[in-house]
C-alpha cells in the first residue's frame, strides 16, 4: 500500500522537474554578472537596466503586443461565431466540411501553415499587387487564421454545455434570433469568448514558425528577435527578457486563479443562502 | 364562433420517425387542458408546435381563429413555460420577468409596474434583485411563471411545470398555479407525464399515447370511463382480466371470465354476445368480506397486504392462478382489518363498478 504514492510522488517530483529547472536556471543566470552565460560571476541586475535601454527590444515588443491584440481580437470576432454556427446551426448545406476546415489547423504542423501562408502572400502580391511587403498585416493575418480555431473549440465546448431552452425562451418571449444572440447567448458564453481571446493573445505573443514564414524586412517580433540573438549565443541579457516573460505570464495565471476562486466562493456562498431561503 | 385553440389533423415526423400522428383538439378560453402521456408519446412535441419551434408536418393550428402556420416564436401570442425553467443566469429576477416587455410599447415606468405586479403575484418582491441561482427551485418555477405571464399571453404552455420540484413543495405548487390561473384567467396548456397532477390541475386531459390522442375528457371521464386498455392502465391503478360477453340484455351484460371461473354481470356496453372483452378493475372498488355477499362475488386468498394508514392495499390470488389488487378504507380505529395474510376472503364489485373495454 505505502510503495504506490512513494512511487507516483518521485514521478510528480520528476515531472515537475523537467518542467521547472530550466526556467529556474535561466531565472538565476539573469541575474549573472558575468558576461558569458554559463559561468556565474556573482550577483547583478545590470541586464534588466541594458534591457530596457535597448531600442530593438523595445519596439519587438510593441510589434508583438500589437500584433498580439488585433490578432486576438479578430480570431475572437471570427472563432466565436464559427462556433456559434456549428453548435446552433445543425443542418446547413456543407456543414460537415465547414467544421472540418475549421478545426484542420489544430492538427495542421505549423511549417505548413507558414508555408503556405507565405505562397498565398506571394500569389496575392502577383495577382492584385497587395501585399505589397510583408510585415505587421500579413503576420496578423497568418495569426488569426490559426489562432481562430482554439477560439471556436472553446465557444464551442462551452455552448454545448449551455442549456438551448433560455434561447428558446427569449424566443418565446419576443426576440427575433440576432437579438437572443446579443441578449442571451453572447453574455451567456462571455467566460469563454474571453479566455478564447486570452488564449489567442498567448498564442501569437510566442509564435516563432508562422511568424518567420510571414514576416518581412524590419518587422521582428520578440520571438524572433529572441531566436535570432540566441543564434549568436546565449547572452545574459536573454535570460532576463525570458525572465521578465515568465513573470508577466506567471503573474496572469496568478490573477487569473484568484479572480476564479473569488468567484467561486462567491457561487458557493450565494447557494448556501438560496438553500436557507428554501428551508 | 371557433373554439379558442384548434388543433386539426396535426403531424409531426422526424426522418422516418412520425412523433405526432394526426392530432386534432380544440381547447377553449380559460381552461387549463394537459396533454398527459409517458416519454416520447409526442405530447413535447405538440407543445413546441404550439409555441412555434418545430412546424407541423401536416394540418394546421389556429389560435383564435388565426392560422399560425409560418408564424415565428417571437409573434405568438403564447408563452411557454419551460421544464428547465429557462431562466437568464446573467440577468436578476427582476430583470428576467421585464425581458419579454421590453418589446411591448410601454415606458419605463408602466414596465416597472408590471414587474412589480408580477413579482407580487408569484410573491418573489423581497428577491427581486437576485439571481437565479441565489434563489432555491421553486422560486425559481415561480419566476419562470412570472416571466412567462409578464407579457399577458393568450395562451401559457407549461411544459412538466412541477417536475423539477420535491414532492411537499409539488403539492403546495400546483394549487399555487390553479389560484393564480384563475386569477388572471389565462388558457393554460399542460403537459405531463405525472397523471396525478394532470387529474388535480386539469380541467380537461388528453391521453397520449404513440403520438396519438387516445382519449379527451374530463378527469372524472378518463377514471371512470376509459375508452381503451392503455388509458385504462395509464391512468391509476387496475387490474385487467380476458372476458367474453355470453349474453346481452337491456341494462345489463352478461360476462364469463376465465380467471374467476364464473360469469359476472356488468353495465350494459355496446358489445354482443361472443365479443372478446376485457374487464378491467379499480382496486378501490373492490369490497372485500369474509362471507360471500350478494351479486357479482369471486372467492381468494390474501397472498400480500400493505397498510397505509388511511387505508390498505391487498393482493389476492384467485382459484385460477390470477392476482387482483384491491383497497379497503380503515374506516374504524384500533379494529383488526377486514382480512389477514392467508385469509380466505370474498372480493365483491357492483355491476356499475366494471369497465368493459373491447380487446
Amino acid at each position: 500500500m505505502n510503495r504506490r504514492p512513494t512511487f507516483l510522488i518521485t514521478m510528480l517530483g520528476f515531472g515537475f522537474a523537467f518542467f521547472y529547472v530550466p526556467i529556474l536556471s535561466m531565472v538565476v543566470y539573469s541575474f549573472n554578472a558575468s558576461r558569458l552565460a554559463t559561468v556565474w560571476g556573482g550577483f547583478s541586475t545590470k541586464w534588466y537596466v541594458s534591457l530596457f535601454s535597448n531600442k530593438q527590444v523595445i519596439e519587438a515588443l510593441t510589434l508583438s503586443l500589437k500584433i498580439a491584440l488585433v490578432s486576438a481580437t479578430l480570431a475572437t470576432i471570427l472563432g466565436t461565431l464559427a462556433g456559434i454556427a456549428l453548435v446552433r446551426f445543425t443542418k446547413f448545406r456543407g456543414r460537415t466540411l465547414f467544421s472540418g476546415l475549421v478545426t484542420a489547423p489544430l492538427i495542421m504542423p505549423e511549417v505548413i501553415t507558414g508555408v503556405s501562408s507565405l505562397i498565398f502572400f506571394l500569389l496575392l502580391a502577383n495577382w492584385i499587387g497587395w501585399p505589397a511587403q510583408r510585415g505587421f498585416t500579413t503576420i496578423t493575418l497568418a495569426h488569426i487564421t490559426f489562432s481562430m480555431v482554439f477560439v471556436t473549440t472553446i465557444v464551442q465546448a462551452r455552448l454545448l454545455q449551455s442549456d438551448r431552452a433560455i434561447e428558446e425562451a427569449a424566443m418565446d418571449l419576443g426576440s427575433r434570433p440576432w437579438q437572443v444572440l446579443w441578449d442571451i447567448t453572447l453574455p451567456v458564453i462571455s467566460p469563454a469568448i474571453l479566455s478564447g481571446w486570452l488564449l489567442a493573445f498567448t498564442i501569437s505573443l510566442d509564435d516563432v514558425v508562422i511568424t518567420s514564414f510571414t514576416t518581412g524586412p524590419g518587422s521582428t517580433t520578440l520571438p524572433l528577435l529572441i531566436w535570432s540573438k540566441v543564434k549568436l549565443g546565449v547572452t545574459p541579457d536573454i535570460n532576463a527578457l525570458a525572465t521578465l516573460m515568465v513573470l508577466v505570464v506567471g503573474l496572469g495565471v496568478v490573477i487569473a486563479g484568484i479572480a476564479m476562486n473569488r468567484a467561486e466562493a462567491r457561487r458557493m456562498a450565494d447557494e448556501r443562502l438560496a438553500y436557507r431561503a428554501q428551508g | 364562433m371557433a373554439e379558442f385553440l384548434q388543433i386539426e389533423g396535426v403531424s409531426k415526423s422526424f426522418g422516418p420517425f412520425q412523433a405526432v400522428r394526426n392530432v386534432s383538439l380544440s381547447v377553449a378560453k380559460g381552461e387549463i387542458f394537459s396533454l398527459l402521456g409517458g416519454s416520447g408519446c409526442g405530447k413535447t412535441t405538440l407543445l413546441r408546435m404550439l409555441a412555434g419551434f418545430e412546424e407541423p408536418s401536416a394540418g394546421r393550428i389556429l389560435i383564435e381563429g388565426r392560422d399560425m402556420a409560418g408564424v415565428p416564436p417571437w409573434a405568438r401570442p403564447v408563452h411557454m413555460m419551460f421544464q428547465s425553467y429557462a431562466l437568464f443566469p446573467h440577468m436578476t429576477v427582476e430583470a428576467n420577468i421585464g425581458y419579454g416587455l421590453k418589446h411591448e410599447p410601454l415606458s419605463v415606468a408602466q414596465r416597472k409596474d408590471r414587474v412589480r405586479e408580477m413579482l407580487d403575484l408569484v410573491q418573489l418582491t423581497p428577491m427581486a434583485t437576485r439571481k437565479p441561482h441565489q434563489i432555491s427551485g421553486g422560486q425559481r418555477q415561480r419566476v419562470a411563471l412570472a416571466r412567462a405571464l409578464a407579457r399577458q399571453p393568450k395562451l401559457l404552455l407549461l411544459d412538466e411545470p412541477l417536475a423539477a420540484l420535491d414532492k411537499k413543495l409539488r403539492e403546495h405548487t400546483q394549487f399555487e398555479l390553479m389560484e393564480i390561473q384563475e386569477r388572471i384567467g389565462v388558457t393554460f396548456v399542460v403537459v405531463t407525464h405525472d397523471q396525478e397532477e394532470a387529474m388535480t390541475l386539469s380541467d380537461r386531459i388528453a391521453v397520449m399515447d404513440k403520438g396519438q390522442v387516445q382519449q379527451v375528457g374530463s378527469p372524472t371521464e378518463i377514471y371512470e370511463y376509459p375508452v381503451n386498455r392503455f388509458v385504462a392502465s395509464f391512468i391509476g391503478a387496475i387490474t385487467s382480466f380476458e372476458a367474453e360477453v355470453t349474453a346481452r340484455a337491456p341494462g345489463t351484460l352478461t360476462l364469463h371470465v376465465p380467471a374467476f371461473g364464473q360469469e359476472v354481470t356488468t353495465r350494459e356496453a355496446d358489445f354482443a354476445p361472443g365479443a372478446k372483452v376485457t374487464l378491467a378493475l379499480r382496486p378501490e372498488k373492490l369490497v372485500i368480506s369474509k362471507t360471500r355477499p350478494p351479486g357479482n362475488a369471486v372467492q381468494g386468498v390474501v397472498k400480500d397486504l400493505a397498510y397505509f394508514g388511511k387505508d390498505s392495499l391487498y393482493r389476492i390470488t384467485l382459484a385460477s392462478g390470477a392476482l387482483v389488487q384491491a383497497h379497503a378504507v380503515n374506516q374504524a380505529r384500533g379494529v383488526a382489518m377486514v382480512a389477514d395474510w392467508d385469509d380466505q376472503v370474498w372480493l365483491s364489485f357492483d355491476p356499475s363498478a366494471a369497465i368493459v373495454l373491447g380487446g
